[in-house]
C-alpha cells in the first residue's frame, strides 16, 4: 500500500512513546510528526460516515501560501532597500538582490518556527493533547510584521510571549482572544520602542556607508511630519520601506485573492475594514486641518501595514467576530481606528496592529449582541 | 396557494452509486427485527420473549415512557431471539419469517374513524411511532394535539431514493395516509415538494414549492421556513412511507410492512431499488451485490444521518436506503498536502472544485484530527435555518439549558445539523452534541 513504509516505521517505534515506554515524554512530538506525515486512518464511528477532506492543517497550509508572495517579495524589498541606501543597486544582479533578503530574513522564520513549535510541542505533552497548527501560520507572521533589523532574541521573546501569554494561557489554538502574531509585535513595539520604531530600523545596512540624502523612514513615518515625499505607485508594488511582509500591497493582493477564492479567508471582513478605512479617510479630507488629513484618502490603503492587516491579521477566525453581522461590524471599526490613529494621534505613526487587537478585544462583545439580536428574533415571533 | 421557497444555503454531497430508476426482484428476508436504538431516548418494555409465535401487527415491545406506544411485528413468524448488550440494554427483537405474512385484524376501527378510534388503531398497530414530534424529533406524545402536521415529499440526502419514482404507485395510499393523520391535527397539513412532483395531485395538504440543495428535503427545515415551532408548540412530522403504511392499514384493514429501498453507494456493483419488508435483515439485500466484501462501510440511511450496520444487522425502522460505502481505514501520506482533485470538500481547498460535475467516492474516513472551534460561517452556510449553530453548539456543551431554548434547540434535529458536521474543519461531532442537548432539555423538561 502506498506510504505502508512509513506507517510501518512509526507502527514500530510506537511503542517506546507510549505510556510507560521510556521516551513518553515525547510522545507529543512522536504523533505531531506522524500525522504531519500522513493523515491517519481513523474512521468515523458516530455521526456523519462521510467526512469533507479539510482539516485545520490544509486550512493553515493555505494560508501560508497566500503568505508566499508577500514573504518572496519581502525578501527582494530587503535587498531593494539595502542596496539603494547604500548606492550599489546598480551593479547588482536580481538574484543578488533576493539572495541579500533571502539571507536575512530566513533567520528570523528559522527562529520564529524552532521557538514556537518547541513551546507548541511542550504544551501539547503537558496537556496531553494533539498538538495544534494555529502555529504554522502565526510562526511565518510574525517575522513578516517585523522590522528587518529586529535582533533574532527579541524574535524569540515575542514568540515565546506571544505563545505562552496570548494562546496557551487561554487554552491554545482557538481560544485565544487576540490574534498571537500581533501580540508579538505589540509586545517589541512596547517593550523595546526603540528598536521597533524611528527611521533606523527598516532598512538593512550592516556595516555599509548610506548614500547622502537617505532617510530610511517609511512613508506614514513620514506623513506624520509633514512630509509626503513617495511614489503610490512605488507604494503600492513595494519598493518602500516597511515591516518585511507589509510593504507590497499588490504581493498582498495575491494573497487575499487566495484566501478568497478557496474561502480560508473572509471577504466580508477584508471589504468591511477597507469600508471603514475609505470612510475615515474621506471623512478626513472633508474636515481637513493640515495636511495629513488632507493625504488621499486611498493612499491609506496601500501605505503602511494596512492591506497586511486587513487581510492576514483581522480575518484570523479565532480572534475575529464570528458572526456574520459581527464580521461587518468588527471590519469595519477596525478600518475607522486604524486611519482615526494614524491621522488624529500624534505619537504612532502606524494604528493597523493597535485597531486590530483593540477590535479583538471587543469581537466577543460584538457577536454577543448579534446572537442577542438572534435570541430577540426568536422571541418576538413566539409571542405573536 | 403553494409558493416555492427558495433554499440558498445548503451542500449537495456528490457521490457515486446513485440507483438506476428500476425495481430489482423482490427480496423477502428470512429474518427481519425491531430496533429500540432506532428510536431516540426510546426505553423499552418486552412484550414477548424467545419462541412466541407472532402475527403481523403483534406487539413486540412498548415505550415505558407510553406504555400506549407498542412496536409490532413487520412479518409473522417466530420471535427468535432478544439480543441485548451493555448492561442488557435490548439491541433488537428478531423475528424469524415465514413467508407467510398474516396479520392481525385491524378492520374493527377503520370504518368511520374519528381521532380517538385513529389514535387507537394506530398506537396497537405499530403505526405510532411514524409520527415525530418537533421539538426533539422523538415519537409523537398520545396526549398532545399538534399545531400543524408536515410532511416531506422529497428527500434530498445525498444518494437518496427518488420520492417520485418509489412512491408512483402508492399515490392513494399516501392520500388515504393523509386523511387519516390530518384527523389528528386542528391545524394544517403541510407537504413540501420539488417542483412538478407527481405528489403535487395530492389533496387536503397545503403544498409549498423547495428548491435548492440538500437539506431542502428535511421536514426541519421545510417547516423552520413555512411556520417554525415556538417554545410551547408542538408540531408532528411524518414521512412518506409511514403514511403508506398507515394508508394500506385503513383502506384495507390489514397491516402491510412492505417498503421499497435504494441500494445505493460506490461499493455497490449495480445501485438499483428492491421490494423488501420493514426491519429486513441485510445479508439478503447486499449479497452478491457489493464490489469487496470486507473493506466496506453498510449504513441503513444515506451518509450523512444512517446507521453503521453489520451485514448481519437489519434495516432501520424509518430508512428507505441503503448505502454501501468504503471504510478507508489506510493512511494517507501527506494527504493534507495533496492537491486533491479526488477529494471532495465544501471548501475549495482542493483542486476538485474546479469540477463541479464530479461525482466522488467519499469513504469513512476523518480526514483529520478533531481540534477545538477556529474557522468560523462554516456551519452557517450548510443551514438553512435562522439559526446561530456555533453558539447553539456551546451552549450544549456549557449545559446552559436556557442558552439552548434561547437559540432555538426546539427547531433542530440531528439530521437537519448532518451537513454541519460534515464540512467541519475541526471534525466535532455535532449530530452527537445535539442529541446531547436534546436528551438534556428533555429532562429538564420533564
Amino acid at each position: 500500500m502506498k506510504g505502508q513504509g512509513i506507517k510501518n516505521f512509526f507502527d514500530k517505534h510506537r511503542p517506546k512513546f507510549e505510556k510507560g515506554g521510556k521516551l513518553h515524554p515525547f510522545h507529543s512530538v512522536f504523533e505531531g510528526f506522524e500525522t504531519f506525515l500522513y493523515v491517519s486512518a481513523a474512521t468515523t464511528k458516530k455521526g456523519s460516515h462521510v467526512r469533507d477532506s479539510i482539516d485545520l492543517k490544509r486550512t493553515m497550509i493555505i494560508v501560508v501560501l497566500a503568505l508566499v508572495p508577500t514573504l518572496l517579495f519581502g525578501m527582494y524589498n530587503i535587498g531593494f532597500q539595502h542596496f539603494h541606501a547604500i548606492g550599489t543597486f546598480a551593479e547588482k544582479t536580481f538574484f543578488e538582490v533576493f539572495l541579500y533578503g533571502a539571507l536575512r530574513v530566513l533567520p528570523a522564520l528559522v527562529v520564529s518556527y524552532v521557538v514556537g513549535l518547541g513551546i507548541e510541542f511542550a504544551f501539547a505533552q503537558i496537556k496531553g493533547h494533539e498538538i495544534n497548527e494555529g502555529y504554522l501560520v502565526s510562526g511565518i507572521l510574525i517575522p513578516l510584521v517585523l522590522p528587518i533589523n529586529t535582533p533574532l532574541w527579541m524574535t524569540a521573546l515575542a514568540v515565546v510571549f506571544s505563545v505562552i501569554i496570548a494562546k496557551e494561557a487561554f487554552g491554545g489554538t482557538g481560544m485565544n482572544i487576540w490574534n498571537p502574531a500581533l501580540v508579538a509585535r505589540a509586545f517589541l513595539f512596547f517593550a523595546y520602542p526603540a528598536q521597533m520604531s524611528g527611521d533606523s530600523v527598516w532598512v538593512r545596512i550592516g556595516n555599509e556607508q548610506v548614500v547622502d540624502g537617505f532617510s530610511g523612514a517609511t512613508p506614514l513615518g513620514m506623513a506624520l511630519n509633514g512630509v509626503f515625499d513617495y511614489n503610490i505607485w512605488e507604494a503600492f508594488w513595494g519598493f518602500i520601506p516597511g515591516s518585511i511582509g507589509e510593504t507590497s500591497t499588490f504581493a498582498i493582493l495575491i494573497g487575499a485573492a487566495i484566501l478568497i477564492i478557496t474561502g480560508i479567508g473572509s471577504w466580508k471582513i477584508m471589504l468591511a475594514t477597507t469600508l471603514g478605512a475609505v470612510v475615515t479617510g474621506l471623512l478626513m479630507n472633508a474636515f481637513a486641518v493640515n495636511d495629513y488629513m488632507a493625504m488621499p484618502f486611498w493612499h491609506h490603503l496601500i501605505l503602511g501595514g494596512f492591506a497586511f492587516g486587513a487581510v492576514f491579521m483581522a480575518t484570523d477566525p479565532v480572534s475575529a467576530a464570528q458572526t456574520n453581522r459581527g464580521k461587518w461590524i468588527y471590519g469595519f471599526l477596525i478600518g475607522v481606528v486604524a486611519i482615526v490613529i494614524r491621522v488624529l494621534n500624534p505619537a504612532y505613526p502606524e494604528g493597523m496592529m493597535l485597531a486590530i487587537l483593540l477590535m479583538n478585544t471587543f469581537a466577543p462583545l460584538i457577536d454577543y449582541y448579534v446572537v442577542e439580536g438572534n435570541i430577540r428574533k426568536r422571541l418576538k415571533r413566539a409571542a405573536v | 396557494m403553494s409558493k416555492t421557497i427558495r433554499i440558498r444555503k445548503g451542500l449537495d454531497i456528490k457521490l457515486k452509486g446513485k440507483a438506476a430508476l428500476a425495481i430489482g426482484a423482490t427480496i423477502t428476508p428470512s429474518v427481519c427485527a425491531i430496533r429500540p436504538a432506532d428510536f431516540p431516548g426510546l426505553t423499552p418494555k418486552l412484550l414477548v420473549k424467545a419462541d412466541d409465535l407472532v402475527k403481523v401487527g403483534t406487539p413486540l415491545f412498548y415505550d415505558k415512557a407510553q406504555p400506549d406506544v407498542k412496536f409490532t411485528s413487520p412479518v409473522s413468524g417466530k420471535v427468535l431471539a432478544i439480543n441485548r448488550g451493555e448492561r442488557r440494554r435490548i439491541l433488537e427483537v428478531e423475528i424469524g419469517n415465514d413467508g407467510k405474512f398474516e396479520t392481525k385484524d385491524f378492520s374493527a376501527g377503520i370504518q368511520s374513524p374519528d381521532r380517538t378510534t385513529i389514535q387507537q388503531v394506530l398506537l396497537e398497530s405499530g403505526l405510532w411511532p411514524f409520527l415525530v414530534q418537533r421539538p426533539f424529533g422523538v415519537i409523537a406524545k398520545v396526549t398532545d394535539s399538534p399545531r400543524d402536521i408536515f410532511i416531506s415529499g422529497f428527500d434530498s440526502a445525498p444518494l437518496a431514493p427518488d420520492s417520485d419514482f418509489l412512491f408512483a404507485n402508492e399515490l392513494a395510499h399516501i392520500q388515504a395516509g393523509i386523511n387519516v393523520v390530518s384527523k389528528l391535527t386542528d391545524g394544517k397539513v403541510y407537504l413540501g415538494l420539488r417542483e412538478g412532483s407527481k405528489l403535487s395531485s395530492l389533496k387536503g395538504v397545503e403544498i409549498n414549492y423547495f428548491s435548492g440543495p440538500h437539506p431542502a428535503g428535511n421536514v426541519g427545515i421545510q417547516l423552520h421556513k413555512v411556520k417554525p415551532v415556538n417554545k410551547g408548540e408542538v408540531v408532528w412530522t411524518i414521512d412518506l412511507q409511514g403514511l403508506i403504511f398507515i394508508g394500506r392499514l385503513f383502506s384495507t384493514g390489514k397491516l402491510n410492512f412492505e417498503k421499497t429501498i435504494a441500494l445505493t453507494g460506490s461499493e455497490v456493483k449495480q445501485p438499483g431499488y428492491y421490494k423488501t419488508v420493514l426491519g429486513a435483515g441485510l445479508a439478503p439485500l447486499i449479497d452478491g451485490k457489493t464490489l469487496q466484501a470486507n473493506t466496506e462501510r453498510i449504513i441503513s440511511g444515506n451518509v450523512l444521518t444512517g446507521t453503521k450496520m453489520d451485514a448481519d444487522e437489519y434495516l432501520g425502522f424509518y430508512h428507505n436506503q441503503l448505502t454501501i460505502i468504503p471504510e478507508g481505514n489506510q493512511i494517507e501520506p501527506f494527504g493534507w498536502a495533496m492537491p486533491g482533485l479526488n477529494k471532495f470538500s465544501a471548501s475549495k481547498t482542493f483542486l476538485s472544485s474546479l469540477l463541479p460535475r464530479k461525482e466522488y467516492v467519499l469513504d469513512a474516513n476523518f480526514h483529520g484530527g478533531e481540534r477545538a472551534f477556529v474557522v468560523s460561517e462554516q456551519y452557517e452556510k450548510v443551514l438553512p435555518m435562522d439559526i446561530l449553530p456555533v453558539y447553539l453548539l456551546k451552549a450544549i456543551l456549557a449545559n446552559d439549558i436556557d442558552k439552548m431554548e434561547q437559540l432555538g434547540i426546539y427547531e433542530v434535529v440531528e439530521e437537519d445539523m448532518a451537513l454541519c458536521e460534515f464540512v467541519c474543519t475541526s471534525k466535532i461531532e455535532v449530530q452527537e452534541i445535539l442529541r446531547d442537548g436534546i436528551s438534556s432539555m428533555i429532562k429538564e423538561l420533564a
